[in-house]
């Protein structure tokens, strides 16, 4: 198969070429889209002139050793080269040409030369950041050196994989630990060290035997453990009831799941206190029915506890669903024959084959409970928890970015721990239910027993979240949400008003502006975030490499910092030369991707892990390439998990506030922005009307990517309606 | 090869909107402070007059300092414009903003021009809002009180788990109330004061003006807060009365700001004097915000509590905007206020 590869290779170094020799290498001010770069001088013209022109004769001499890299492979690719030492030539250039990238570009920024470095440069030279010929190049770069690697014998010689370990760990590398790594540094004082993180504060435990309060830490970790039980038990009942019960609106179930998920920040938190507030719907209808007196018990640890299940019960869902439909029915058949009755069944077939979705579900759980700002911001009263502490720690009155990066720290080490209790649990079992073999068992529905039980926890829940919506649907149609309740649709009109004008339609309403760019910015990071998502799950499930376990925590990284932090971080990385993203839609695709990529990964695993390997082997054994096995065999069956990942990440960069805040620039305004400022200021119609819309989009477009996506055929059948379960039967 | 290339040109692709926002002329970044739709009043009123483009967004007070704080190395905004005076000052004590001198700087107020002395020329009062509190007459009525007047009134045993402010670690605004508190009555009364305040308090809110929404709910009765905001909230029809309390009280000056190294210093410089220009300031009441406008000239909304109304104490902004008076005032109120129970 070797001409097969030389021809990817060969592929990689056009490219690196064509980026060198014929595109811009700068970025560029007007955007590489309005081709201004085509006739403003690809070769005179300092802004616009590709890398070759600039270190010929625009005076930026420091990018011609970059032709060493570039030339060296071409060595490799003569006829009769030993493949050894043409692995070697690859690996070679490849670092070369990455080390020089990073030198230069380091070395000499926006403001001119290091110091260091001036006395050889003589024109003081400034450089911008990168624009496209830069990044083919040094994709063109990396490739060449997994090429290489390969060649070497790594991951088995196989290029695809490590062509693709390659990406990710790039990418990983440069937008989540650098920025990470330039806060941490940054904000780390040495002297201050033990006094910040020794603090009452943060690990305070007065409030169990008096009336002060304790620690974020063990609040924010309470909450956390409380928020990922609740959320991954109610996911269970919910994916059981909608896969194995005969309950008739599984259909309408499935929407409602998914709708707090689409909800944007503080909406529901804002909902909860109309209901359960002092004030609330409900406290007062119980206040008179039963004379007590209103309290205010929903802000603290309840109220926070309530909106959290609430929020993330649709993820635990969404994770379980498919694992619950990938349980084999033939192993819970096998346990029939052998006379075992539905619970027993149940109970030590189904259940511990649905461990790794559990896990899955509660370490999401625990994490988006430890990341969330937006509810415990309404909510929380007097109970603080690390994500608003270190979010008030870094733009609060009292600006202190290295206590910040402590409790950062912290919430870090809590993640670390959940995953490692996560690994400990699943240990070295065996999860696969998904082999080569058509499996012709039907789902085995639940015990009565066991699916009222499920019933009476979820149907309450299922109202209680109507009622909810109907609140805020109801919300943006009234004078003043909560007070006056006479109908109006100023609040629609004032946000999303359409007039004519003299020439053609006016988009009058204030809301125009950021919907355009959060929607399209949204689905521009699905795709990604999805694709690296997966593309991680598959080399963690499917591929063996030395530094896995290390690679699965880089990738999970992302998701356990808090948005403030991240936002921050990539101010200070990107904002200058080599990558100088700040102000552009790329920060912002950028940090939705990384941020939300671990559900990809977590989703992909999760299904991945039920899938046989022989699958992919037999792909293997007729001869077709890893990449082919993947694309035809692996991604078919894994339509639930992209479907997750897809719509998870849609939904995320719509509804993601924490992070958001510090990247969003005039051009680039999110609709959570324009809403948390609405909510500042007590304009609670046009925050919730703009949330109702939003969510009635998202509603849509999730339709969409189901269609699109579709549903994974497994050889199974469905129930029909008059088998009775078959314990009683036999 | 058909993969190389596919992500070859995705890789062209994402670069297409890698762009650098521009430096060319015409053209100001504005981060404004104030809230969305005075914000929105004052970017088109000065692109319909001056013809310059002008690419706003809007942030708190702290997000605003962090990210010209972060950005310092490579500046992408040209005015910071409005927000709480403290953040201002620090920015300009640590050379984050630029020295300039407006030839309007003649007609403003006094307090105006000590926030621009205090500065060493880096930044100006554009208006001010007097500390207050703000009260929820149904639920006053339903217990039967008397409405309170003064600071001394809020201390009183009926009104326990009936009031709420921020948190002074979070919030500029408790903290400029924390800082009256030690002004009005000296520090250890202050402290005090804040210690039979905190059993009244049923929650400290992360943001300043969440005290005066929470009020305007029915979620508690009363709100300390800028008395603009508590106007704001009025007048959406909330049923708060706004007060100004007797003993006196202290104030917030409003701050513009020109970002050092701004790419844009001639628009920058133009949008300063246009903002502190009286018809322009008389202006801000179309997008309901209530503050007192610094220029001398322009006529302070009628709806706003007139400062002449209101004992304004002589509010030190230079000591208690300092950052060590700050953190020894916080970690004071840390250890001795926040810790006790109620």
């Amino acid at each position: 198969m070797q001409p097969h590869h030389d021809r990817t290779l060969v592929a990689w170094l056009l490219v690196g070429w064509c980026g060198f020799l014929l595109l811009p290498w700068y970025a560029q001010d007007d955007g590489f889209f309005s081709l201004a770069w085509l006739n403003a001088g690809l070769f005179t013209d300092r802004d616009y002139a590709s890398g070759l022109a600039q270190g010929l004769w625009l005076g930026r001499a420091w990018l011609l050793p970059l032709l060493v890299p570039l030339l060296l492979p071409l060595l490799a690719l003569r006829q009769g080269v030993d493949p050894a030492r043409r692995a070697n030539l690859l690996v070679l250039a490849g670092l070369l040409g990455i080390a020089w990238l990073a030198i230069q570009g380091l070395a000499v920024n926006h403001r001119g030369p290091a110091d260091w470095l001036a006395p050889f440069v003589p024109d003081r030279s400034r450089q911008y950041g990168m624009g496209a010929g830069a990044v083919l190049v040094a994709l063109a770069f990396l490739f060449t050196l997994t090429n290489g690697l390969a060649g070497r014998g790594l991951v088995k010689g196989d290029r695809f994989v490590a062509g693709s370990i390659g990406l990710v760990v790039a990418v990983v590398g440069l937008f989540v630990f650098v920025p990470v790594g330039m806060i941490l540094a940054r904000a780390f004082v040495p002297d201050q060290f033990a006094g910040q993180f020794f603090d009452a504060r943060i690990w305070g435990l007065a409030c169990t035997y008096s009336t002060v309060r304790c620690g974020v830490a063990w609040n924010s970790l309470l909450l956390a453990v409380l928020t990922g039980l609740s959320t991954t038990l109610l996911g269970l009942a919910f994916a059981l009831i909608a896969t194995r019960t005969p309950f008739p609106f599984k259909r309408s179930l499935r929407v409602l799941t998914v709708l707090p998920i689409i909800t944007p920040p503080f909406v529901i938190g804002l909902a909860i206190i109309l209901l359960f507030g002092r004030n609330g719907t409900v406290t007062q209808f119980v206040a008179t029915m039963f004379g007590i007196e209103p309290g205010r018990w929903i802000y603290g640890l309840p109220g926070v506890w309530f909106a959290q299940t609430l929020a993330f019960t649709p993820i635990a869902f969404l994770v379980l669903i498919g694992v619950v439909e990938g349980v084999s029915p033939s192993m819970e058949e096998a346990a029939q024959t052998l006379r075992a009755d539905g619970w027993t069944t149940f109970k030590t077939v189904s259940l511990p084959l649905m461990r790794p979705g559990l896990a899955n579900a509660f370490l999401l759980g625990f994490i988006e409970s430890l990341a969330d700002f937006g509810n415990p911001l309404v909510l929380s009263g007097d109970f603080d928890v690390l994500a608003t502490e270190i979010f008030f720690a870094m733009v609060g009155a009292q600006h202190e970015p290295s206590r910040a990066a402590m409790m950062a720290l912290i919430l870090l080490a809590f993640t670390l721990l959940a995953f490692w209790a996560q690994q400990r649990w699943l240990g070295r079992r065996n999860y696969t239910t998904v082999t080569g073999k058509g499996d012709s068992g039907v789902p085995l529905q639940l015990v009565p027993g066991l699916r009222y039980t499920l019933y009476a926890v979820t149907i309450p829940w299922a109202v209680l979240t109507v009622a909810l919506y109907a609140l805020i649907l109801l919300g943006g149609l009234v004078e003043f949400w909560g007070r006056d309740y006479t109908p109006t649709l100023r609040h629609i009109i004032a946000a999303f008003g359409v007039t004519t004008g003299e020439h053609g339609i006016v988009w009058s309403g204030t809301a125009w502006n950021s919907f355009t760019t959060t929607i399209a910015i949204a689905l521009i990071a699905a795709v990604p975030t999805a694709a690296i998502g997966l593309l991680t799950a598959w080399l963690l499930v499917r591929q063996e490499f030395g530094f896995k376990r290390a690679f699965e925590f880089g990738t999970m990284l992302s998701f356990a910092i808090p948005g403030t932090v991240i936002g921050i971080a990539y101010i200070l990385a990107f904002n200058v030369p080599p990558i100088e993203i700040t102000g552009t839609g790329i920060i912002l695709v950028i940090s939705f991707v990384f941020r939300n990529m671990p559900v990809g990964v977590r989703a992909g695993i999760a299904s991945m892990s039920q899938l046989d390997k022989s699958l992919d082997e037999a792909s293997l054994t007729l001869r077709a390439s890893s990449f082919t096995t993947m694309r035809r065999i692996v991604l078919p069956l894994l339509r639930p998990a992209i479907l997750a990942a897809l719509v998870y990440s849609f939904v995320r960069a719509m509804t993601a506030i924490s992070a958001v805040v510090f990247l969003v620039s005039a051009n680039y305004e999110m609709a959570t922005t324009y809403i948390l400022g609405r909510v500042e200021n007590g304009e609670y119609g046009i925050a919730v009307a703009y949330s109702s819309v939003l969510i009635l989009v998202m509603l849509v477009v999730i339709g969409i990517f189901q269609l699109l996506v579709g549903q994974r055929r497994l050889g199974r059948r469905t129930a029909v309606p008059v088998a009775a379960p078959v314990g009683a039967a036999s | 090869m058909r993969s190389a290339l596919l992500t070859a040109s995705c890789a062209a692709a994402l670069c297409g909107a890698w762009a650098l926002p521009a430096g060319a002329a015409g053209k100001l970044t504005l981060y404004c402070v104030v809230d969305e739709a005075w914000c929105q009043l004052m970017t088109t009123e000065f692109e319909k007059e001056t013809g310059i483009s002008v690419a706003m967004t809007r942030k708190s007070s702290g997000e605003t300092y962090a990210q010209v704080k972060s950005e310092a190395d490579n500046p992408k905004g040209d005015v910071w414009w409005g927000g709480t005076g403290d953040p201002h000052l620090q920015a300009a004590e640590e050379g984050l903003t630029e020295v300039y001198e407006s030839p309007a700087n003649a007609d403003l107020q006094d307090w105006a021009l000590a926030q621009y002395q205090a500065s060493g020329g880096r930044t100006v009062g554009i208006y001010a809002g007097a500390l207050g509190f703000g009260y929820n007459t149904e639920l006053l009525a339903r217990k039967g009180l008397e409405p309170p007047k003064c600071w001394a009134d809020l201390i009183k045993p009926e009104y326990k788990g009936e009031i709420q402010m921020a948190n002074p670690n979070s919030s500029g605004t408790a903290y400029t109330a924390l800082a009256t508190f030690v002004q009005l009555m000296g520090e250890e009364e202050g402290f005090d004061y804040l210690k039979a305040l905190h059993a009244n308090i049923n929650q400290y809110t992360k943001s300043g003006s969440a005290p005066i929404k929470a009020a305007a709910q029915g979620e508690t009765m009363v709100g300390i807060v800028f008395q603009h905001d508590a106007v704001t909230m009025k007048a959406t029809g909330a049923p708060i009365e706004v007060v100004s309390p007797c003993e006196g009280t202290g104030y917030e000056i409003g701050s513009m700001s020109i970002i050092a190294g701004a790419r844009n210093i001639e628009e920058a410089e133009q949008f300063y004097d246009f903002a502190l220009r009286p018809d322009v300031q008389e202006k801000a009441r179309l997008a309901k915000s209530y503050q007192v406008p610094s220029n001398k000239n322009a006529e302070p909304p009628p709806e706003s509590p007139k400062l002449s109304d209101i004992k304004l104490i002589d509010y030190d902004f230079a000591k208690y905007g300092s950052s060590e008076e700050r953190s020894r005032l916080l970690k004071r109120w840390d250890d001795e206020v926040s810790a006790l129970p109620r």
